[in-house]
């Protein structure tokens, strides 16, 4: 499976890195040979395998459903590029 | 008295007790030497001089009233994957520009609480996406290593190619690394160092810039054996905050270095005899096994023969996983914010300039193989071939093979800006083919430094062992480690 160039541009917008028009020919070479490097998997029979979902035999641990850290916004938005009163800004996303 | 810097874990730590030096002399001879070295060898990204001569000054009042932990007083190298309070955090790269973490990942919680120091932070291949520790947005790592009559500047290997220099240098008594595909192991068979990718779930992944969350490890390197394994008892540990954090005992694992291997069945996959294997290594790989036998252990051919498809098995995977563990990094919580139009467009341009060309390539791969319509044929299929590689190994283990021996890499350390690596990114992959099958199997495998090539790199080894049973590693890594009885410090140049 290869993908064009109009794939790239998707996968760029899917992806939310933007792909500039002069980029694209690259990337899609790059991906070519990695999905064609790939490829290989294709001989391998997998009739009735389980794809793995865990690779220590042990089940994902529950806790109980109660708080147990918290209360320091000022520190979660400490890093943050724009904050206001504890809260991250980002541009209007309604009108 | 011999250069503080150039004593072995193990020893510095003997010195401190007996004190015959202090915490302060020793971390003031480390400081002084990344001062001289660091320009030349760009190991360190940030160096934390007066964090780590307060945190000796600490550690020598408890040295002097007898008490302290089991590193007290040891200064260390952190890779900058881990999260460490209040200090440069940005996995290497520009889109945590900035970014200093309210948290201290649990690792370095250990090892502080067993009194280590941090001497600062060591570079990486960004997001620990490489091979050779080119892909950092700080610039490329350069190996201690030259081969001879040569003044070339050669990788480290990656990613943890910062600490891996780092520690061969003798800019840290150890280093914490991380190994998601081989960047433990391969780094240090790249600079004549040890390292070990312990069995997943043995160290806590919590607090650690997650990159392929099914396959990460964190894990030290080291300059001998002894010394990786008093690193490892510190590291490891159950952790409620990490899900896939495994609760079972952590032993003493420096009392299993000198355990030796009698009576130990090591196993020799043929699958990794690969086509046009250079000789040096073939003739390595041989030797290690006649220095095996030689002390007691039988030797045994045996087959994975999923082995081919665990590195193409490897690149749906860790993209996969890693374009869902990145999306995190939009402009909005911490680091770098490129503002656009709207949010998308800021989102979009934030990603563009934010990541590197190789993160850039994975994040795409990995959002193609997890986009409608590709997921059963990449991912689903990538996961049934990886549940058939872990099954070749349990096969292997439930015949009777005790541990595996392997080369650690397909060849010795390359040139910074080697041109057929940058012309093919699957070229830059195959480094590595012997390592990956571990992570793809969860389980535990170390490099150890076995020899040198013809122009006196160092060339490692790698054992495989069974879940949760590297002390087993550590005994028969030793074995290696004794038996080829060579000096693995590089000629400074720095």
């Amino acid at each position: 499976m290869a993908v064009d160039a109009a794939t790239v541009k998707k996968i760029g917008r899917l992806a939310r890195i933007r792909i500039e028009d002069d980029e694209v020919a690259k990337y899609q070479d790059e991906l070519n040979v990695i999905l064609g490097f790939v490829e290989q998997l294709s001989e391998v029979n997998v009739e009735g395998v389980e794809p793995m979902t865990s690779v220590t035999p042990m089940r994902l641990r529950r806790r109980d459903d109660v708080v147990t850290d918290g209360g320091y916004p000022e520190k979660i938005v400490a890093n943050a590029p724009l904050s206001e009163d504890n809260f991250f800004m980002v541009p209007k996303v309604v009108e | 008295m011999t250069e503080l810097t150039k004593l072995s874990l193990a020893a510095a730590r003997k010195g401190l007790k007996a004190k015959d030096f202090s915490a302060t002399e020793l971390t003031a001879d480390y400081l002084a030497a990344i001062e001289r070295a660091n320009p030349k060898l760009n190991a360190y990204v940030a160096v934390t001089g007066q964090q780590a001569q307060a945190a000796a000054k600490a550690s020598d009042a408890k040295l002097a009233a007898g008490q302290g932990g089991p590193l007290e007083g040891i200064p260390l190298g952190i890779k900058d994957l881990f999260g460490t309070k209040g200090v440069h955090t940005q996995a290497a790269s520009h889109i945590l520009d900035g970014f200093e973490p309210e948290y201290e990942s649990t690792v370095t919680s250990n090892l502080f609480r067993d009194g280590a120091l941090m001497l600062g932070k060591l570079n990486m291949d960004e997001f620990a996406m490489g091979s050779s520790n080119e892909t950092s947005y700080y610039g490329p790592v350069v190996n201690p290593w030259r081969a001879q009559n040569s003044n070339a500047n050669l990788v480290p290997g990656g990613s943890s190619g910062g600490s891996a220099a780092a520690v061969s240098a003798w800019l840290c008594a150890g280093a914490t690394a991380t190994d998601t595909g081989g960047s433990i192991r391969q780094p240090a068979a790249f600079t004549g160092t040890v390292g070990i990718k312990p069995t997943y779930g043995r160290c806590s992944r919590w607090g650690i810039v997650a990159f392929a969350s099914s396959l990460d490890q964190a894990g030290p390197i080291a300059r001998t054996v002894e010394d990786a394994a008093i690193l490892m008892t510190s590291i490891a540990g159950f952790d409620p905050k990490d899900s896939t954090s495994v609760d079972i005992a952590v032993p003493d694992f420096a009392a299993a270095v000198e355990r030796g291997v009698k009576g130990l069945t090591i196993g020799v996959p043929r699958e990794y005899r690969m086509d046009g294997m250079p000789d040096e290594i073939e003739k390595l790989w041989q030797q290690g096994l006649d220095w095996l036998k030689a002390e007691g252990a039988t030797v045994k051919d045996i087959s994975l023969p999923h082995t081919k498809y665990a590195l193409p098995a490897y690149y749906i995977v860790a993209p996969a996983e890693a374009s869902s563990n990145l999306a995190r990094y939009d402009g909005v919580k911490y680091g770098l914010r490129v503002s656009g139009r709207d949010i998308t467009d800021m989102y979009e341009l934030t990603r563009a300039a934010g990541f590197g060309r190789e993160v850039k390539r994975r994040v795409m791969i990995g959002t193609y193989v997890l986009s409608a319509g590709y997921f059963d044929a990449y991912y689903v299929k990538a996961q049934r071939v990886r549940t058939l590689i872990k099954r070749d190994f349990e096969v292997a283990f439930n015949a009777g093979v005790d541990a595996i021996l392997t080369p650690a890499t397909p060849s010795a350390a390359f040139g910074v800006g080697d041109e057929d690596m940058k012309a093919d990114p699957v070229k830059m992959y195959l480094n590595d083919v012997f390592t990956v099958t571990v992570n793809m199997a969860g389980l535990p495998g170390i490099a150890v430094p076995a020899g040198k090539d013809a122009s006196g790199l160092p060339l490692g080894l790698q054992l495989i062992g069974k879940p949760f049973d590297e002390e087993t590693l550590f005994a028969a890594a030793r074995v290696i480690e004794r038996s080829a009885n060579i000096d693995f410090s590089p000629k400074p140049w720095w």
